[in-house]
């Protein structure tokens, strides 16, 4: 099956590649002076074996892979890093599971020791039900790391302002959330997601609450420059199979937002010419 | 000597360094980072680092995450 997969990722690009490598030239995809190709972030928790999360990272396209650190017993297996190197992937760690600035700021540090880069998925979170991100402490800690030369990519509610607040710090990146982290439920409020994309001049990504393929198109139609999902992938009965329905869905809303929509009408419009009906 | 090390009471050789604690601790990782009393230790400063009675050390690892 893993061959057919591959087989059918390099038809679809083929198809694809034309009109999403010129839009790619016109537009691309850039944080922090560095170019992406792929629009898809993959984390990389919850994956059945590693076996399975290299070839879903594959799939998926993915050029850079969200990480975290933790106690050495309670760490996952030196195997991990060595399977996300052999992809040829980014590692970005995050700060996962700080409550606060100070904490954030730290396991920052300590993941620029132990992964050698300055990039960080930020995350200071203020609710332990819905884990959803405190907004006070994130600033706080955003703030202290871009001024020790991080490149800070935040993960923040779905709020315009703190968004822009974010930016204003210097922030590489902004990630507002489309849903609880975990919970697949999509995005519920895709008006707030387009006007913090109007209201930031960096690259948005669309962190948490993607469950399916539709939910990552809808992100991207909307405007956001890239979709950063984990469980969605991880957890699905077939990783590597979602992880390639994701990297299309991405492709695919990308193209739909970069060609215009046509506009909502509430009546219907003959799309067969009237001119020359016979009467019968 | 008596110290805390990733949250469980560990007795130690005096003047026991950085290095040597993450070379009995890393368990095949090579991305290992060290906080020594809520402070980064880098890489560089291991060899020379000697751990003090009553400190309260964390050595981290990757590990999966979202």
């Amino acid at each position: 099956m893993a061959a057919q997969t591959a087989d059918l990722t390099a038809d679809l690009t083929a198809q694809l590649a034309p009109a999403l490598a010129r839009e790619e030239q016109q537009d691309p995809f850039v944080i922090a002076g560095r170019t992406f190709t792929s629009r898809l972030l993959l984390g990389t928790s919850d994956a059945p074996s590693l076996d399975v999360l290299e070839r879903a990272v594959h799939a998926s396209g993915t050029e850079l892979v969200t990480v975290a650190l933790r106690r050495v017993e309670a760490a996952s297996s030196s195997a991990l890093v060595e399977v996300l190197d052999r992809c040829g992937v980014q590692l970005l760690p995050n700060t996962a599971g700080c409550r606060t600035a100070r904490e954030a700021v730290l396991t920052a540090q300590l993941a620029r020791e132990a992964f050698a880069t300055n990039w960080v998925k930020l995350e200071v979170i203020g609710d332990e039900d819905t884990l959803l991100p405190d907004p006070v402490e994130l600033l706080d800690a955003a703030e202290q790391l871009v001024d020790d030369g991080f490149t800070v990519l935040p993960y923040t509610g779905d709020d315009p302002v703190v968004a822009r607040r974010l930016a204003d710090v210097g922030c590489a990146a902004v990630m507002p959330l489309g849903a609880p982290i975990g919970s697949g439920l999509g995005i519920r409020n895709p008006h707030a997601i387009a006007m913090l994309r109007a209201a930031v001049d960096v690259p948005v990504v669309l962190d948490a609450g993607i469950g399916t393929a539709s939910d990552a198109a809808l992100a991207m139609e909307l405007g956001c420059d890239a979709v950063l999902l984990a469980s969605a992938v991880t957890m699905a009965r077939d990783p590597e199979m979602m992880a390639l329905a994701m990297r299309q869905a991405v492709e695919g809303g990308r193209l739909a937002s970069r060609a215009g929509r046509i506009p909502r009408r509430f009546s219907a419009t003959a799309s067969t010419p009237m001119a020359g009906l016979p009467e019968l | 000597m008596q110290l805390t090390v990733n949250g469980e009471p560990v007795e130690l050789p005096d003047a026991t360094t950085v290095a040597a604690l993450v070379a009995a601790r890393r368990s095949g990782h090579d991305r290992v980072a060290v906080a020594v009393n809520g402070g980064v230790v880098p890489r560089s400063t291991w060899e020379t680092t000697d751990l003090a009675p009553g400190d309260t050390v964390e050595v981290l690892a990757p590990t999966a995450g979202g």
